[in-house]
């Protein structure tokens, strides 16, 4: 169980890569998990060709869930945004290299959700819209 | 049979380690580390006498209650109105019928309101409440202000979250229809003056509803000394099983209800025209009951008043006070809640900077102990104190100085790993 804080994780949550906002982000998407509080924004600068000239994300919350979108952060920079819309679930799991709890997948996975809001240029999440109108 | 009585017994320490040996799952190990059960506030381990009395339904004499006219219906329903009456003395309720079971305290508050507030909270009149309240006592009055047009006014606490009794007494003298209040708090341990609040809502002609779902496993509760009206509490926190909580009303309130649920138990005839209600307190009790559940509840309840609640509560004021100064002894450690154990109960609610709660709880179980990290259910009262979470410990009467030792050199352990 250690294994889950290991040095890695450690220095990505301690040390976030392309952490902070983006001057003329032309994508972007907040979201959270209500449940511990943590809060994700992704920040996408894509050129005319598509690709991600530059990444950043800002937000707060468990180790897991920061380390998470540090990596993701610094695995997408240069991508093609078709690249990163195809990105899954077990991708960012084995890049974190941990055995996520079932209680802790959503932790791990609220990066990926965020980058994918912004990659698909939502304003919210399909199926929670009302939530996100609600101000929840 | 040869019975010693011993009447001096529950002014002495607990003996600990017997009941330990009353609950098996205390023997378990979790990542191989012998289990430290910490979340009490959330649900409780049941002692052997509840698996028993549960099991001794199923074995020997299951039958649906209050329908059969063979033995087991009999002996079954028997054991269930049994149940009622000791939950009844529990808490000293005037008498059996004043209890309904539920499901739990979520279910019997929202019993109150559906039942009770629905029919008597108008628009214009004022529901007054707390920031302590746990989602469950909170969010059915927010809905039924919502919905008649009633105010809702909310109490705050002060810094270190004890509530603020002279707002309390302001809002309730500028009137009100109801004050719906925990009596302990499930995210800082506080406990609430009801009897003095009681009091005042009186005066003010206020129906008072408690959520005890936190102290009636911790504390004796007399409804009739506290004054309230109402009052809801959950089996399962109290080592009884879960699907069986409680509804205490005071009858005459009870009695001008309208049902909460319709269907089988809680009708005395029905024509295609209309239906008339059975008596208290089936009338709130529609449907086939958790009726093992609810015996499995009074065996609970004989197993806590064989303890005596003063002793346990007086157990877990020891630990409370063991553990806080060792705690704040650690750097980096914000406690939310009192600082002493005046008017409280056994839960301590903290944050360690540099670390979330979840983090925090997940290293704390990789050395066996579980705690609750979240936000309690308590989402006005986390926005209160400034905290998306806290890690909350919570104590009971078979946790030991030792375990909150081994709690306080996990915390320092996680500390190490994050170099904080």
């Amino acid at each position: 169980m250690d294994d889950l804080y290991r040095d890695f994780i450690l220095d990505h949550y301690k040390n976030p890569r392309n952490y902070g906002d983006l001057e003329g982000a032309t994508h972007h998407y907040h979201d959270t998990n209500p449940l511990c509080g943590d809060e994700i924004t992704m920040y996408l600068l894509v050129g005319e060709e598509g690709r991600i000239n530059d990444v950043r994300f800002a937000g707060r919350g468990c180790a897991i869930s920061q380390a998470s979108a540090s990596i993701l952060t610094e695995e997408i920079k240069g991508k093609a945004l078709d690249e990163v819309k195809a990105i899954d679930r077990e991708h960012v799991l084995q890049n974190l290299g941990i055995t996520i709890s079932p209680a802790r997948v959503k932790c791990a996975l609220l990066s990926l959700k965020a980058l994918k809001g912004a990659a698909w240029g939502l304003t919210a999440w399909p199926g929670e819209e009302s939530k996100e109108a609600a101000g929840t | 049979m040869a019975v010693t009585a011993l009447p001096a017994e529950t002014a002495k320490a607990l003996d600990v380690a017997r009941i330990r040996g009353d609950f098996p799952v205390l023997a378990q190990r979790a990542h191989g580390k012998p289990l430290v059960w910490l979340d009490n506030a959330s649900t409780s381990q049941k002692p052997r006498a509840v698996l028993e009395a549960m099991r001794a339904v199923y074995e020997e004499h299951n039958a649906n209650i209050h329908r059969g006219v063979y033995e087991f219906s009999e002996r079954t329903t028997a054991l269930f109105e049994e149940a009622r009456a000791k939950v009844a003395r529990f808490v000293n309720a005037a008498q059996p019928r004043e209890i309904v079971f539920v499901r739990n305290a979520t279910e019997g508050l929202n019993l109150i309101v559906y039942a009770w507030g629905r029919d008597n909270v108008r628009r214009g009149d004022r529901i007054v409440t707390t920031v302590l309240e746990h989602h469950s006592s909170f969010v059915p009055w927010q809905q039924l202000a919502k919905e008649s047009g009633a105010e809702l006014v909310v109490i705050d606490v002060d810094d270190e979250g004890r509530l603020r009794l002279d707002q309390m007494r302001r809002e309730l003298e500028r009137g009100a229809k109801v004050v719906a209040l925990t009596h302990a708090s499930n995210g800082l341990g506080v406990v609430n003056p009801v009897k003095e609040i009681a009091a005042w809502a009186r005066s003010a002609g206020a129906t008072v509803v408690v959520d005890a779902a936190q102290s009636a496993p911790h504390l004796a509760i007399d409804v009739r000394d506290l004054g309230a009206d109402f009052m809801a509490f959950s089996g399962h926190k109290m080592l009884g099983p879960t699907g069986a909580g409680v509804v205490w009303g005071r009858a005459e309130l009870l009695e001008r209800m309208r049902p909460f649920l319709y269907g089988g138990d809680m009708i005395s005839r029905v024509s295609i025209e209309k239906s008339e209600w059975n008596e208290l307190p089936w009338k709130f009790e529609a449907g086939t009951s958790a009726y093992v559940e609810a015996i499995g509840l009074g065996a609970a309840v004989d197993y806590l008043t064989g303890v005596g609640l003063d002793a346990i509560h007086r157990h877990e004021i020891a630990l409370t006070e063991h553990l806080l100064p060792r705690l704040l002894a650690e750097d980096g450690i914000t406690l939310f809640g009192p600082h002493d154990t005046r008017d409280r109960v056994g839960v301590v609610s903290f944050d360690v900077k540099g670390i979330h709660p979840h983090d925090m709880a997940t290293l704390l179980d990789a050395e066996g102990i579980a705690v609750r990290a979240g936000h309690h259910c308590n989402h006005p009262l986390m926005t209160r104190l400034g905290v998306p979470a806290t890690t909350r410990a919570s104590m009971y009467l078979y946790n030991t100085a030792a375990e909150c030792d081994a709690l306080v050199a996990a915390v320092r352990k996680a500390k190490t790993v994050f170099g904080v």
